[in-house]
């Protein structure tokens, strides 16, 4: 008998690894300053954003420069329905979801139409769209931006048990449940994004990624995939900033809609860490964030380096720090290529 | 020699398509490359000029290694080639198609485009005209008029009679000792054995990626061609 | 008659917009690569031209004159030492390059030039008009848009009546058979790619000597010359020039409305055309 599967032994070790982790991780506010809760929470969301642009880019060829559209709009809508409908935080979340998933409709619709890299500018161009508009909200702060009430920052629904749990401040108590949240959303995230990518649907997805037409011969529809794609990595963006703008508790349309912050930061993420893999985006957070306490002190030439060292990666390890590490080493910690069991390949491949 | 190949192979990736190839074409010789569909003589002209980078010994250009050049380097030492399926350059009139074939290497010889005109006269009436908007067979004078501008010393043709009517077949054939005339070594790679038997010197024919028959074309037998085309005796 | 005025004005602006766009659309022409730094490589000439007035006190225009071999040759190498290296069938190496270098080059500007903005002055120019009797047109607009025609139809000239511009067209039709002619791809990118760096220089002298600019300017003016590029039609010229025109005027009307709409109103025309012309308004037969 021979069956495909994905499963390796380094892929058992991971999934316990990462369990043994996520507990880890929710016990941490117990001990952990406040400080270190903030930076994971920074670490977290943008692992999200990574991991989600990853599987836009790297897994189903959809190169969006425009992911700081849902962003801004989740956290947005998030703030609306705080503001206008008088939501608790928490549950105004998805609503920042929802609608991403709903601009991601016309988005989509429109981007799709531009090939390859007009694709690119296309979704940047939607981003700015929304950002103008956006700034024309006045009851929202127009181009200003706001803060989220008090009233609303000092009943965010659990920060009452956090406090008394922890025995910490209104403050740090929402940093608390903002970084759990954090935790929960990224494994989902990571974990969705790792089922997807194991599932039929991954396997049409890296077709339609190799080459269309093959992947039409064979029955997949290329199109309805990339919308599904698109539209579930839109959702998840909109929660992600959803959430961020939840911590800090203010906004406004430049820092929601900020390219550099939500695009630019994600996609070096990504680059650096090794594009395609599930790996790559978490190595590539912890690069990004080891080089972003370095070089705190030194502004642009923080960003010029992050960018120089993008471009020599693309030169040099286009599959990035992962690439050169699971080249060496043979290591696939979430394994998503199918490998036939049971069967001896001669010559092998 | 003009031109040898010394254990010339090639890959398409993991798949290999020559193995160990062994040919040699004299200055002013015609030489016919024969074999069926998939045998790899597409391969070796793509390996000749540079399309397919190799080690530099395995092809040599009067004695020097020329494998690992890039195919601009190949041509500019006066190498050109037909390329299977004409290639013409839709964004270019049928003149600039001529003319491009001649505009980084221009050797002295018999072959500008007034020559050309005389070749092949229909292409002076269609000369304004964008390239692909010919008929097969004009396409393909055009393709080979745009190889001969540089004067080249080897003229290597991938299946010039590919899908033409014999009448335009007989008129592009025809066109192939005047070239020689103008100095050109030739290869012709067919699959019309009695198209390229009837203008070459040599032949060479190949299967699977290896040479499977080298004789005059004036002293084969079908019968040692048959067996070089399609393995065991029929 | 403010209508007309803004009519004219919006065309005017267009002109501006298609000096933008032009560097982009022949480097997409030619080897189908979109850089996301021409944005940025506007606002880098833009400081350089300004250097050559200020530090070695050149007229702006013998400043430009003097930056374009400049900007040719630092085109030449960004191509050959880095884009030539990711060009190939997967779009992402070049897009996540020039992202890179796009985002690199704005913080070097930043650190070498500070935040503050800058213009290059342009002497009696700069206030000067011109009255058409209708409308009263100023010099410098009026200017850029002569140049913008200049620059379109040199770059035409170039493409259809030279040798180069046949190796050009040739190479972008098929690479490997222009190989074949002798013609070396990666060089005739390079050379593609330092003339867009002209153009860009062109740009650059408009843009800095009519508003202000800093280094963070960049990215919007990369989408105005990406959109009149998609609104004229991959590959064509004049359908660039076209197309900056319709932004230029749908952001001069949408200012005349509202100050706060004039960025918006172009982007929005751009999505209607989109929407009405997928292919742009005078896409190439062969693509
Ligand atoms: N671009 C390519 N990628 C992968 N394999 C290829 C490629 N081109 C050719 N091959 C394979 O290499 C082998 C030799 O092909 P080649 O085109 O050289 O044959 P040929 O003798 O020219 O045949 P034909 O008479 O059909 O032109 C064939 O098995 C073919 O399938
Ligand atoms: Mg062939």
């Amino acid at each position: 008998m021979y069956r495909l599967t994905t499963r390796t032994r380094a892929g058992t070790a991971t999934a316990i690894a990462v369990l043994v982790l996520v507990i880890a991780g929710m016990a941490l506010p117990a001990f952990a300053s406040r400080g270190v809760i903030q930076d994971l929470f920074f670490i977290l969301t943008m692992l999200t954003l990574a991991q989600i642009w990853n599987l836009l880019a790297g897994y189903g060829g959809l190169v969006s420069v425009g992911q700081q559209a849902f962003v801004g709009i989740g956290a947005y809508a998030m703030f609306a329905g705080v503001i206008l409908l008088g939501w608790n935080p928490v549950w105004a979340i998805p609503l920042g979801g929802l609608a991403a998933l709903l601009l991601a409709i016309p988005t989509a619709y429109f981007a799709f139409r531009l090939q390859g890299a007009y694709f690119a500018i296309g979704t940047w161009v939607i981003a700015e769209v929304t950002r103008l508009l956006v700034a024309q909200w006045k009851t929202l702060g127009g181009g200003t931006g706001t803060s989220l009430p008090r009233e609303a920052t000092s009943n965010i629904l659990g920060t009452d048990l956090i406090r008394a749990l922890f025995s910490v401040r209104e403050a740090a108590a929402r940093d608390i449940l903002a970084y759990w949240l954090a935790l929960v959303l990224v494994v989902a995230v990571t974990g969705g994004i790792y089922w997807l990518l194991r599932s039929r649907l991954g396997l049409a997805l890296s077709a339609v990624r190799d080459n269309v037409e093959a992947a039409r011969s064979v029955g997949v529809d290329a199109g309805r995939i990339k919308w599904a794609v698109f539209l579930i990595a839109a959702a998840a963006t909109g929660l992600t900033g959803a959430l961020i703008f939840m911590q800090t508790a203010r906004i406004s349309p430049d820092a929601a809609f900020a390219v550099t912050d939500w695009t630019a930061y994600v996609i070096f993420i990504v680059v650096i860490g090794g594009i395609g893999t599930i790996e790559g985006p978490i190595l590539g957070v912890l690069v990004f964030f080891v080089l972003r306490s370095a070089l705190a002190d030194y502004g642009s030439w923080y960003l010029m380096t992050l960018g120089l060292i993008a471009i020599a990666v693309m030169l040099f390890a286009p599959k990035g720090l992962w690439g050169l590490i699971s080249a060496r080493s043979g290591l696939h910690l979430f394994p998503v290529r199918r490998k036939l069991v049971g069967l001896k390949i001669e010559g092998g491949i | 020699m003009l031109l040898q190949t010394h254990g010339l192979t090639a890959n398409y990736g993991q798949f290999r398509a020559l193995f160990g190839v062994d040919i040699a074409v004299a200055a002013g010789e015609c030489v016919a490359i024969i074999g069926a569909n998939g045998a790899g003589k597409s391969t070796l002209m793509r390996a000749i000029t540079g399309v397919i980078r190799n080690e530099p010994a395995m092809v040599l250009h009067r004695g020097e290694p020329i494998g690992a050049l890039s195919s601009a380097e190949v041509m500019k030492r006066g190498i050109a080639m037909v390329p299977e399926g004409r290639r013409l350059f839709p964004s270019l009139s049928v003149e600039e198609n001529l003319l491009i074939g001649g505009q980084v290497r221009k050797a002295p010889g018999p072959w500008n485009l007034e020559a050309i005109y005389e070749l092949f006269p229909i292409l002076r009436e269609r000369r304004r005209n964008p390239g692909t908007a010919l008929s097969g067979g004009q396409q393909q004078m055009v393709a080979i008029g745009r190889a001969l501008m540089s004067n080249p010393e080897l003229l290597l043709c991938d299946e010039i009679s590919l899908g033409l009517a014999p009448v335009v077949i007989r008129d592009i054939y025809a066109a192939l000792p005047k070239i020689r005339a103008g100095g050109a070594a030739i290869v012709v790679v067919e699959q019309d054995i009695g198209k390229a038997l009837a203008v070459a010197d040599r032949v060479y024919c190949m299967m699977e990626g290896r040479v499977t028959l080298t004789a005059k074309a004036a002293d084969v037998s079908r019968q040692q061609i048959h067996t070089a085309y399609f393995g065991e005796a029929a | 008659m403010i209508w007309l005025d803004t009519l004219v004005q919006g065309i005017l602006l267009g002109g501006l917009y298609a000096l933008f766009a032009a560097g982009l659309s022949l480097v997409f022409g030619i080897m189908r690569l979109v850089n996301l730094a021409h944005g940025d490589l506007i606002v880098f000439a833009a400081y350089l031209v300004l250097m050559g007035v200020t530090l070695l006190g050149l007229s702006p225009w013998i400043a430009a004159l003097v930056a374009m071999p400049l900007m040719f040759g630092l085109g030449w190498l960004l191509q050959t030492v880095v884009l030539n290296r990711v060009l190939g069938k997967d779009i992402l190496p070049p897009l996540l390059v020039t992202f890179g270098l796009s985002v690199a080059l704005q913080n070097g500007l930043l650190e070498a030039f500070s935040a503050d903005s800058r213009r290059i002055p342009a002497g009696s120019l700069e206030g000067a008009s011109l009255d058409l009797g209708l409308v009263t047109v100023g010099v410098m607009p009026l200017l850029t848009f002569a140049s913008a025609i200049v620059v379109i139809v040199a770059l035409n000239g170039l493409f259809y009546h030279t040798a180069l511009g046949r190796a050009f067209r040739a190479t972008s039709d098929d690479a490997v058979t222009a190989g074949l002619m002798g013609i070396e791809p990666k060089r005739i990118f390079a050379m593609a790619t330092g003339i867009a760096m002209v153009v860009v220089t062109i740009a650059a002298l408009y843009l800095g000597m009519r508003s202000n600019f800093d280094p963070s300017i960049g990215p919007a003016r990369l989408i105005y010359a990406f959109e009149a590029v998609i609104i004229g039609g991959l590959g064509s010229l004049w359908g660039t020039l076209a197309g900056g025109v319709i932004i230029g005027v749908a952001q001069t009307f949408g200012a005349a409305v509202n100050p706060e709409w004039q960025i918006l109103a172009g982007h929005i025309a751009f999505l209607v055309v989109m929407l009405l012309k997928p292919r742009g308004l005078f896409p190439r037969a062969v693509d």
